[in-house]
């Protein structure tokens, strides 16, 4: 078997999308330490994003690394999903689940989700496109850009609010299974552990209290 | 007791099948769940009916036959049981069961709840061996095998084939069967020449055979009769990953 048809196997396609799951969870990850900063302070959140900008070509290499790494995810999963689909064509009249959980089973959905969601994030606060709120024209001026002014407005308007903190449960619910079932995918799971079952739900309750603690406290006022 | 059956019958493997209800009284919770059909069957066969087709041969939860559905579960309510091993005492009078074949593609329904199962025979022929161009018997501890390992040979050989995992898994997969025949051969040293071979070729034939992708469900442990830990395919994974990517392992 060459590395060709590996990948075209069933257990090749889940290594793609397993390892294209660390790199889009370690951006998850970088991405909420960086937006942390709006708790230290504006002159903090604000050099970062100018930093991000700064790279040039190396930050437009990043988000062509990392959309080709989405896009290889989702193809891996339509192939999973297509897999499973022809492998049972007649389905059960009564089919009880023990096992599973909702997260497991929503997978396809939270998926499709957070893909909408990065779109609309990309073209709220990258592009400025979706600017309900007139948030991203009245900072983005020819001096440069006041991000932490952008986030703060941005949030203090409810439906903003809504989405992004709904859209955060989504993610972390994708990635409380997604975390897991890498570590049994690519063989990390060792016989004698049983914790790689609560890999997917610790990592994602960090991921969640770190990114919803923005949009609400925002929301609420406990940043100025 | 007294119940109600809503059994699937199918008369061959090109029919259309349906769920067919029947009521059936005079049964005892001794009765184990095969006993229960077999009274079924001998009633229909009185009033001139085509009896339900299941298949079903030791009847002490070691052969692995006694394949079916039942309430939406493989091998019934219990954990770590076969069907044949069920009783009649885990249900309550009056209750309705559904009895349905194992259903995926690579276990086509031959009649009612009969399914054939030759997908495995043919992953097992695939590499689910090891080639010992024997001579005499060696001792039997001539060479040593550390108890944990053994032990975990022990658990994955516990497999006995029945298609539980398959008939459980959303996606119809057969990993937990795979691993569980890789496995039993992996941790011990007779395994080791032809690990690798072995665990290219068993997932090639597993996918031609139509099986589904695993998601980490884990139904298929939840339903296994015989309680083999998924842990198995998690190995048998980085088997395949090293199958394929390391060159000391062609």
């Amino acid at each position: 078997m060459s590395l060709s048809t590996y990948l075209k196997s069933s257990i090749g396609e889940k290594t793609l999308m397993a390892v294209t799951g660390i790199f889009l969870i370690l951006f998850v990850i970088g991405h909420m330490l960086g937006n942390l900063q709006v708790f230290v302070g504006p002159e903090y959140l604000n050099a970062y994003a100018a930093q991000l900008q700064n790279l040039g070509p190396l930050l437009w290499a990043i988000r062509l690394f990392l959309l080709t790494t989405m896009v290889i995810h989702i193809w891996a999963a339509a192939k999973v999903v297509r897999r499973s689909v022809t492998a049972r064509p007649v389905k059960y009249a009564m089919q009880k689940d023990v096992a599973t959980n909702f997260a497991a089973k929503t997978m396809l959905v939270s998926g499709g989700l957070i893909l909408v969601f990065v779109v609309y994030h990309v073209l709220h606060f990258t592009s400025g496109n979706i600017d309900p709120i007139g948030a991203f024209a009245d900072t983005h001026t020819e001096e440069g850009a006041d991000v932490y002014a952008m986030v703060v407005t941005s949030f203090q308007h409810l439906p903003t609010t809504i989405i992004y903190s709904l859209s955060m449960i989504l993610l972390c619910m994708h990635i409380s299974h997604g975390a897991s079932s890498l570590v049994q995918t690519l063989g990390w799971r060792r016989c004698s552990s049983n914790c790689t079952d609560k890999i997917g739900p610790v990592l994602a309750g960090f991921l969640l209290v770190g990114n919803l603690s923005i949009p609400l406290s925002i929301y609420f006022g406990l940043i100025p | 007791m007294k119940i109600t059956l809503h059994v699937w019958r199918q008369k061959d493997v090109n029919s259309v099948g349906k769920m067919q209800r029947r009521e059936v009284n005079d049964i005892s919770q001794d009765m184990s769940f095969l006993e229960m059909l077999d009274k079924v069957n001998e009633d229909i066969i009185i009033e001139g009916g085509e009896p339900i087709a299941f298949d079903h041969d030791c009847r002490e939860g070691i052969c692995g036959m006694c394949s079916m559905m039942i309430n939406g579960r493989a091998h019934g309510p219990d954990d770590g049981t076969t069907t044949c091993q069920l009783h009649m005492r885990s249900f309550q009078d009056g209750d309705a069961i559904h009895i349905e074949p194992f259903r995926a593609r690579a276990f086509p329904v031959v009649r009612d709840l009969v399914v054939d199962r030759s997908s495995f025979d043919r992953i097992v022929q695939a590499g689910g061996f090891i080639s010992a161009n024997t001579g005499g018997c060696q001792d039997a501890n001539s060479q040593l095998i550390p108890k944990i390992d053994s032990d975990l040979a022990m658990d994955a050989a516990a497999c006995i084939g029945c298609g539980a995992c398959v008939a459980s898994c959303p996606n119809g997969s057969a990993m937990l069967f795979v691993a569980a025949k890789m496995g039993h051969l992996a941790n011990l040293p007779q395994g080791q020449p032809e690990r690798y071979t072995r665990a290219r070729n068993m997932i090639t034939q597993m996918d031609a055979e139509g099986f589904g992708a695993c998601s980490n469900h884990y139904e298929c442990e939840a339903s296994c009769p015989k309680d083999i830990p998924v842990t198995f395919i998690g190995d048998m994974n980085r088997d395949v990953l090293k199958a394929n990517t390391c060159s000391s392992a062609k």
